[in-house]
């Protein structure tokens, strides 16, 4: 690990100044950021350690939804109340993600941003558009199996990792964020990731300083919530695709829809169009199939993640028809 | 950079590089070296530690971050005359084959005992609400942060079974 300075600030003020300099990264359960600093794949000059910042709570909304503290690790949240009763698909997307241990650590605010698991991006003696701009990118042409079907680009495949981020997708979540001047502002989730473009190495919406506070979910809409990660063990491992589903029939015809999809894009992958197509509609294979084939219109493998376009197709239509299954 | 830890109950005064991962202070710097180094980057559980009541990958986590933390390593569980109750379990069920992970077996399964009373869900649990029931699945899917190279696993979720069915 590269030498650095070790700052903790007391307040929010402090905080985003210190991070706004120059080679300074905010540490939070520090799970992602240490294991790139070992390896040095990340190398910051100081680390603006935010533990003891005032953001550890979960608390109820005016508007009935729920205002999710950046430092609430992964653990509380998937045993919070609040949450296992209206937003059952977050704890599910949470306690299908890392291990007890890694969740105890993990944060709100640190696995949104936690890095892509590429193992060219880990492999510091490879090429890597992400790591090194300009340099190339040595998935392309090479083991893909971890890689992008959709979002990606000629600069870079790879994919977000995160579980947590797919379930807040689909339930529309926004993300809260504090600047260097004190001031807050709230970006929706489909809006905080970029997608690479020309430009790997810009993963979000966030500026220098800036301080991820809190994620808000709206109220709960009715309906059955589903997620269903596919992966390569039963238990701690990424997934190769999930599905997060919010899906509310009503007189047998789909009233509310949401559906996010994991493992298969840059980020957390929504499509609100092809959504359209599901809304107002009687739940059918048929139907579902439909869906599926707008979904994927254009996806395409990259050899080695061929498998994931009907993987993602048959876990899209199987999390469906389980999500309506009553109404059936 | 200066540090101050309780472990197993007594003051620890650590003086070490900002690098330094907790891990490394516990076995580097205060010789405590009943906790393990498997991978170093939070895949194996080895080093799994219970810090203010919470079990973590001590790999992944830096000693300064802990500054006035509660810290319970395998040493503060039991000893050799006065072992705990799962680690009795262990010896009993014959948990382990080279015992290179049973420190952060145990250490785990203590912490996630506790989870379990507190309610807590995991990913195979039927419900998200209710008492969860302590199934072999369930052990399993808890115990899942920690890997053992001589897969002594089914010998392990009888040890954490038989301990939690003597506790309760
Ligand atoms: C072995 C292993 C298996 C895993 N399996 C899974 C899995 O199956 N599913 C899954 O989803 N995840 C998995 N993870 C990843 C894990 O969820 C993340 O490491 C974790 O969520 C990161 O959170 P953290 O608080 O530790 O982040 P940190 O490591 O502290 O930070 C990550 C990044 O976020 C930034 N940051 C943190 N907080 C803020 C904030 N409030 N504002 C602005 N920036 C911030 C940091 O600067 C850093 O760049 C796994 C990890 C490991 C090691
Ligand atoms: S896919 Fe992206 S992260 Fe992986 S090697 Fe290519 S540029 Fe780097
Ligand atoms: S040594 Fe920490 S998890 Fe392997
Ligand atoms: S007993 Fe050898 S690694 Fe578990």
């Amino acid at each position: 690990m590269r030498p650095f300075d070790y700052v903790r600030p007391s307040g929010m003020p402090e905080a985003t100044r210190e991070a706004s300099r120059a080679g300074s990264a905010f540490i939070a359960g520090g799970t992602n950021l240490l294991d790139l600093m070992k390896l040095e794949v990340m190398a910051p000059d100081r680390l603006v350690d935010i533990n003891r910042l005032d953001m550890g709570e979960c608390s109820a909304t005016p508007a009935g939804g729920l205002r999710i503290g950046a430092l609430v690790t992964n653990s509380d949240l998937a045993a919070d109340e609040h949450v296992r009763r209206d937003y059952p698909l977050l704890s599910r997307a949470l306690l299908a993600g890392a291990s007890g241990q890694l969740r105890n650590k993990a944060t709100t605010g640190g696995n949104l941003l936690q890095r892509t698991r590429c193992y060219y991006f880990y492999d510091t003696s490879a090429p890597c558009n992400k790591r090194e701009p300009g340099s190339g990118c040595s998935a392309i042409g090479g083991a893909t199996r971890l890689h992008a079907i959709l979002g990606a680009s000629e600069h870079c495949i790879a994919t977000h990792p995160s579980d947590m981020a797919v379930a807040m997708q689909a339930l529309d979540a926004a993300v809260e964020i504090e600047n260097v001047e004190g001031q807050t502002r709230s970006v929706p989730l489909s809006d905080f990731y970029r997608l690479p473009g020309d430009t790997p190495q810009v993963e979000t919406v966030l500026g220098s300083g800036d301080l991820i506070t809190a994620v808000v979910l709206p109220a709960p809409v009715k309906g059955s919530q589903i997620y269903r990660k596919v992966r390569d063990r039963a238990s701690y491992a990424f997934a190769l695709v999930s599905v997060a589903a919010v899906v509310g029939v009503e007189d047998g015809t789909i009233g509310s829809v949401a559906l996010a999809f994991g493992g298969v894009a840059p980020r957390p992958w929504r499509d609100h169009e092809a959504e359209r197509i599901l809304a107002g509609e009687r739940p059918s294979d048929e139907l579902f199939a439909r869906f599926a084939d707008e979904i994927l219109r254009e996806a395409r493998g990259q050899g080695g993640n061929d498998f994931k376009i009907p993987l993602l197709r048959r876990t899209l239509i199987a999390t469906l028809q389980s999500a309506t299954d009553e109404s059936r | 950079m200066h540090t101050q830890l309780t472990i197993n109950g007594e003051n620890h005064d650590l003086e070490a590089d900002e690098r330094t991962t907790l891990l490394d202070a516990l076995r580097q710097h205060l010789r405590l070296t009943g906790t393990k180094k498997g991978c170093d980057h939070g895949q194996c559980g080895a080093c799994t530690v219970i810090v203010n009541g919470r079990r973590i990958n001590s790999c992944l986590t830096l000693a300064c971050m802990h500054d006035g933390d509660e810290i319970v390593t395998i040493e503060g569980i039991g000893t050799a005359t006065d072992l705990s109750v799962l680690q009795q379990a262990f010896l009993s069920a014959d948990g382990f084959q080279c015992g290179y992970c049973t420190p952060g077996q145990i250490c785990s399964a203590t912490a996630m005992l506790e989870e379990v009373k507190a309610g807590w869900p995991s990913h195979v649990s039927d419900r998200l609400d209710g008492a969860p029931e302590l199934s072999d699945e369930e052990i399993g899917e808890r115990m899942s942060g920690n890997l053992c190279r001589c897969a002594c696993y089914p010998n392990i979720v009888a040890a954490i079974r038989a301990a939690a069915g003597s506790a309760a």
